[in-house]
């Protein structure tokens, strides 16, 4: 199969993802677009490793799985804090960084 | 090295430990204070005759002493000392200024017998003689420049000594200010030396003007003559001089007649040397000494307030001085030959018009005094000799002075000694017109005497008199300490000019320091000198056809034009209000509209348009999420598009 299509595939992933992170209001449905396009580009380090045949791009997908883990940590206890303030998970309730 | 050097600092100690004593001594000197002022007046005096008779002991070259006291301010490259230099020069002022101001001291003793600051008053008499003193002895012009504030200060405090008036505070405030104009003018010229000559001690600074550039010699001249204008009362600074009245009649006499007034001719002639390198300013000079003979004459001939009628006669009196000075070494000496026989004159006529004020209620207005002859016969004496000896009657001091003067400038040579000469002559009938109508009105025709007024009403009673309101006044002779001063100045007036220039006395002693040439006029002495006659019958006739055979209104009537100015001093009260005060409020005006508009302007529009840039600029922060994440995305996109880009080409 030709590894291109991963690409195709990583890119289509990413649009998804970046659109999920402009146009939904939940923050849990945003938090799980932000992994969708990590996973993308997790997706296209793999495949460009494949194609050039190194093994540098699948390294920095662990490496890139371990931060994302890590961010999740982070993430999800703003979101339940963010929940528990203001009962609603709605990234544009939360909107007091402004002047 | 003789002893008599060490003498000079005495001249100087001697007032001025009298004035600490006075001034720091406190009120259990009130009693004996003018006794105290007096003696150390009069040991100056002593000092300063022991000193004369020392100088005339010597050959007429090493007549000049000299003392150091100190060095005052001894940094690298600038030397200042404090010495003394006493010459003929300085002699002469030291005879006069201890002289006349010893017998003043003795006249106020009488004349503020009344005045329970009296003690004050002497303090600030001796304070004056020693700035005076200081000011003729320096052998610098760091050190002159002393004296010259000191004496700046005694006056500001003698006018003013009154204070409680507020027009003598005012007129204080007014001589004092208008001083600092020609005290800048002395300040400046002074650092114009040093940067030019390296010192400002008199010897090597005058000694120095040949080989110096006529330019810079030309605008030290200058900024001498405006200090000269501001300390003499000249044109144009003289406003302050009338109102200068205001202080205590012995003050006038002292101050604004016989000495500080004429510390402008001293340093005018003892700066010789540059004048005579720097011909413009030298022409400058006799210019200014022209224009204000005139100007001080007219005043003179309109004011009715016998002080300020004497006091225009003092400015148009140093007219001819400046003048005399103006006319490089064919004038120094007689300006200083009339500016001694004016010290006794001059002092003469403000004590006679004291002693008058005195027996009348301290009426001042000269239409309300009338017939006074009989009834204060030493005084009409007194007065009478100083009048004659101003106007310049053949054979007393003013003639003998003057008619060198006017000799002079038409030595001078060409049109300008023809126009000077001319000016001069004028101002020798304008004087005999206006000295006339001083006398007439006070001393002959009928009596006008008005009752005193209100005190209440009339702020400007002297103190400590008493003056009953509605009373007529009972004008009487003053007492001896008051007389005697004045018959000592009218034997000053009648026989001074004479003795000076009896074998050109005055002149000979005088030639060492001052230079001295004959000039040699294009019409001969004789005829000048009956000019001069003439000019004063013809002044004297005006006078009396105006004054003394018609009766004296004792209201002022309106008078014509020229009359209602000089009544208000020739406008220059109004001149400087309009120019000077109006122009200066215009300046700052407009100074402050454009600070405000341009260049708070500049600063607030550039803080408007970024706060304005701010404020449109926040608005980008909305705090959505989202939007961030939108603008992170752009950027990003943009950013690798660029890159593509970059490759691409």
């Amino acid at each position: 199969m030709n590894p291109v299509n991963y690409l195709y595939l990583a890119a289509l992933l990413f649009t998804i993802g970046a659109a999920g992170v402009l146009i939904r209001r939940n923050a849990i449905v945003v938090f799980m677009c932000i992994e969708l396009m990590l996973n993308a580009c997790n997706l296209t380090f793999v495949a460009f490793s494949r194609m050039h045949g190194n093994l540098d791009g699948q390294i920095i997908a662990f490496f890139t799985m371990v931060v994302a883990a890590a961010e999740v940590v982070v993430g999800l206890a703003i979101i339940v804090l963010l929940f528990r303030s203001r009962h609603s998970a709605s990234v544009d309730d939360a909107s007091l960084m402004k002047l | 090295m003789t002893n008599s050097e060490n003498l000079i600092a005495l001249l100087v100690a001697a007032p001025l430990l009298g004035a600490v004593v006075l001034l720091c001594g406190g009120r259990r000197l009130d009693r004996s204070g003018h006794w105290i002022g007096t003696l150390f007046a009069a040991a100056s005096f002593v000092v300063g005759a022991v000193l004369f008779v020392d100088m005339l002991g010597k050959g007429a070259d090493e007549r000049a002493m000299h003392q150091s006291l100190y060095d005052w301010i001894p940094v690298e490259g600038f030397q200042a000392d404090v010495a003394f230099q006493l010459d003929q020069l300085s002699m002469t002022f030291v005879l006069l200024i201890t002289g006349v101001g010893s017998l003043i001291h003795v006249y106020s003793i009488g004349y503020m017998e009344h005045d329970e600051r009296r003690r004050r008053f002497f303090g600030y008499l001796n304070l004056f003689l020693a700035a005076m003193l200081l000011l003729v002895l320096a052998d610098n012009y760091l050190l002159l420049y002393v004296g010259w504030e000191g004496v700046g200060l005694a006056s500001y405090l003698l006018i003013g000594f009154w204070q409680h008036k507020p027009s003598a505070a005012t007129a204080a405030k007014k001589a004092f200010l208008v001083n600092r104009v020609g005290d800048m003018g002395l300040s400046i010229a002074i650092m114009l030396m040093f940067t030019t000559f390296g010192t400002f001690t008199f010897g090597p600074v005058l000694e120095a003007t040949g080989e110096t550039s006529e330019g810079t010699l030309t605008a030290i001249g200058l900024l001498l003559l405006l200090a000269a204008c501001g300390k003499s009362a000249q044109v144009p600074l003289q406003s302050w001089l009338g109102d200068a009245m205001e202080g205590p009649t012995p003050v006038s006499a002292l101050i604004h007649a016989a000495t500080m007034v004429t510390a402008g001719v001293y340093l005018i002639t003892r700066s010789g040397a540059i004048f005579n390198a720097a011909p413009d300013a030298q022409l400058a000079v006799a210019v200014v000494g022209a224009v204000t003979l005139i100007f001080g004459a007219i005043v003179g001939c309109a004011k009715d307030d016998i002080k300020k009628a004497l006091a225009g006669s003092t400015m148009s009196q140093i007219g001819y001085m400046i003048l005399a000075a103006g006319l490089g070494p064919i004038g120094y000496a007689f300006a200083i030959m009339h500016l001694v026989t004016h010290g006794f004159f001059k002092a003469g006529l403000f004590l006679g018009a004291g002693s008058v004020m005195h027996g009348m209620n301290d009426e001042v207005d000269m239409r309300k005094y009338g017939g006074l002859r009989k009834y204060m016969p030493i005084t009409f004496v007194t007065f009478g000799l100083g009048y004659l000896a101003i106007i310049g009657f053949p054979g007393l001091s003013g003639f003998f002075s003057k008619d060198k003067i006017i000799e002079a400038a038409f030595a001078k040579g060409g049109t300008e000694g023809w126009i000077l000469g001319c000016t001069a002559l004028l101002g020798a009938a304008i004087t005999a017109y206006y000295m006339t109508r001083v006398m007439l009105l006070t001393f002959f025709g009928e009596k006008r005497w008005q009752p005193a007024p209100d005190p209440d009403k009339a702020p400007s009673v002297e103190p400590g008199i008493e003056v009953h309101p509605g009373e007529m006044p009972h004008p009487h002779e003053s007492p001896k300490s008051m007389t005697i001063p004045m018959v000592v100045l009218a034997f000053g007036s009648v026989f001074a000019g004479g003795l000076f220039s009896l074998n050109d006395s005055f002149v000979n002693w005088l030639k060492p320091v001052t230079e001295f040439e004959h000039g040699h006029p294009p019409i001969s002495a004789t005829v000048i000198t009956s000019a001069t006659v003439v000019a004063l019958v013809i002044g004297l006739g005006i006078a009396y056809v105006q004054y003394g055979r018609r009766p004296v209104p004792t209201l002022a009537p309106r008078g014509s034009l020229l009359t209602r100015a000089a009544r208000r001093d020739l406008l220059q009260d109004d001149f400087n209000h309009v120019v000077l005060v109006r122009g200066g409020e215009h300046l700052t005006r407009s100074l402050v509209y454009v600070d405000h508009t341009l260049v708070d302007g500049v600063v607030n529009g550039t803080a408007a348009s970024f706060g304005g840039l701010s404020g449109r600029l926040r608005k980008l922060q909305n705090g959505y999420a989202r939007t961030y994440a939108v603008s992170m995305f752009g950027g990003t996109a943009v950013l690798i598009a660029a890159t593509l880009l970059m490759r691409a080409v």
